[in-house]
């Protein structure tokens, strides 16, 4: 889906903010969201995948008014409600917790070799691959209604192949419960002035991850 | 919405108070254990960071074999100096040069290489960065107050899957003869995204 979280190229924001010797987080509970949006994925009723889908399905305004950690807990909640871990009348605290069916829950002294383990997405894929570097290709027109990764900015655009990563999880399937389908990822160049017209600096380039099913020859 | 939340503390900013409440909810379902976001949280806050990436790069700085080991495999490279895990399972090193500098960006959401550089910062995640990094890099660079020669070539990566991108700045001049541990000193969290470059000997860090 094209939603609210695909900005690149989106005109109308200000300038960026630097800040220097940024604190790691800003205010107490952006801590507790963080840890308790890593110990509720760990229960393992969603990806990576549904996870991100669910933050970019809130509604444009409300995810554009939100700050990160925000959107991550609204993006939570509508994880544990989807999921039944939780009911609605818990959520507004209109009734008092019930016990949860048993999970497997992450641990404390589990913590440190859960996140240095992380969760790898490369797959084993034996088909041939369609394209090969310096090979001219199109990024697909996709407005999908479910979850996709490739930016609204390089759809219809055309680009170079640099290179063939191999297999990933394809998000698109895996978001939705539907496996990990797996595809060949490549990293596809565009000269900026084809992304931006001729105003942008004809050497500058950007490039996107984009799986297989994402591109067409050009 | 405090109608919302009755159970709220009311003293509390609203953010507060509805995340104290959703943990204090999954805690007590028994779904999640508060000690283990503590240790999330000091993992992050206190262990993994930019220093990580620095090691990094000063060692790709003076060991050629390192940095070529890197430039290949970047993920089996920085897994050896114990730098693995979430955020970085698949990991990228882009080398800037003396024609190129490398910028790296997540538009869709905030993709970031956690093990060597911690989490990202509030600019990296927000709505001006993402929108403009890839189309007016220049500009964007700008306001970090880096200005490059009109005759570098601006490659921006947008993190669009898995792959996470490390930047590895130039080793500045007039660092002839230091050390990898001396050097690291030099590479700020800036310059391994592409929002700068490392430090000269002598700035103020």
């Amino acid at each position: 889906m094209n939603g609210p979280h695909d900005l690149g190229g989106r005109p109308g924001f200000g300038p960026v903010q630097p800040e220097a010797d940024a604190p790691v987080f800003h205010a107490g509970w952006e801590e507790r969201a963080l840890g308790l949006t890593l110990c509720a994925g760990a229960l393992g009723l969603w990806t990576l995948d549904e996870s991100r889908h669910a933050r970019e399905s809130l509604p444009t305004e409300t995810y554009l008014n939100s700050s990160y950690y925000e959107i991550w807990i609204l993006g939570l909640e509508a994880l544990l409600l989807r999921h039944g871990l939780v009911s609605p009348e818990e959520l507004s605290g209109s009734a008092p917790p019930a016990p949860a069916a048993p999970h497997g829950i992450l641990a404390a002294d589990r913590v440190p070799a859960t996140l240095a383990r992380g969760g790898p997405s490369d797959r084993a894929i034996d088909t041939p691959p369609r394209f090969r570097a310096g090979d001219r290709v199109r990024a697909r027109v996709l407005d999908t209604r479910g979850h996709n990764r490739l930016p609204r900015y390089v759809q219809g655009r055309i680009g170079t192949v640099e290179a063939d990563r191999g297999g990933f999880v394809f998000p698109d399937a895996n978001a939705h419960g539907r496996g990990e389908a797996p595809q060949r990822l490549y990293t596809v160049v565009f000269a900026a002035q084809d992304l931006w017209g001729p105003e942008a600096d004809p050497a500058d380039a950007v490039s996107v991850d984009a799986w297989e099913s994402y591109l067409e020859p050009a | 919405m405090p109608h919302d939340h009755p159970h709220h503390d009311t003293d509390l900013d609203p953010m507060t108070a509805r995340v104290k409440a959703l943990e204090t909810l999954l805690v007590g379902k028994g779904l999640v254990d508060p000690a283990a976001i503590d240790a999330i949280v000091e993992t992050y806050a206190h262990r993994v960071g930019p220093q990580n990436g620095a090691s990094v790069v000063a060692r790709a700085w003076t060991d050629p074999e390192f940095a070529g080991w890197l430039a290949r495999d970047a993920t089996a490279a920085i897994a050896s100096m114990g730098f693995t895990g979430r955020q970085g399972e698949h990991m990228q090193a882009v080398f800037n040069t003396d024609d190129t500098h490398n910028l790296v960006v997540c538009t869709l959401c905030s993709c970031y290489p956690w093990p060597v550089l911690g989490l990202p910062p509030v600019w990296y995640k927000s709505p001006p960065y993402r929108a403009r990094a890839v189309r007016e890099p220049r500009a964007v660079l700008a306001e970090f107050g880096l200005t490059l020669p009109a005759t570098t070539r601006i490659r921006v990566w947008d993190s669009t899957a898995e792959l996470r991108y490390l930047v590895v700045p130039q080793r500045p001049a007039g660092t002839a003869g230091w050390s990898a541990e001396r050097l690291a000193g030099l590479v700020t969290r800036e310059a391994m995204i592409g929002t700068g470059l490392a430090r000269s000997p002598g700035s103020a860090p």
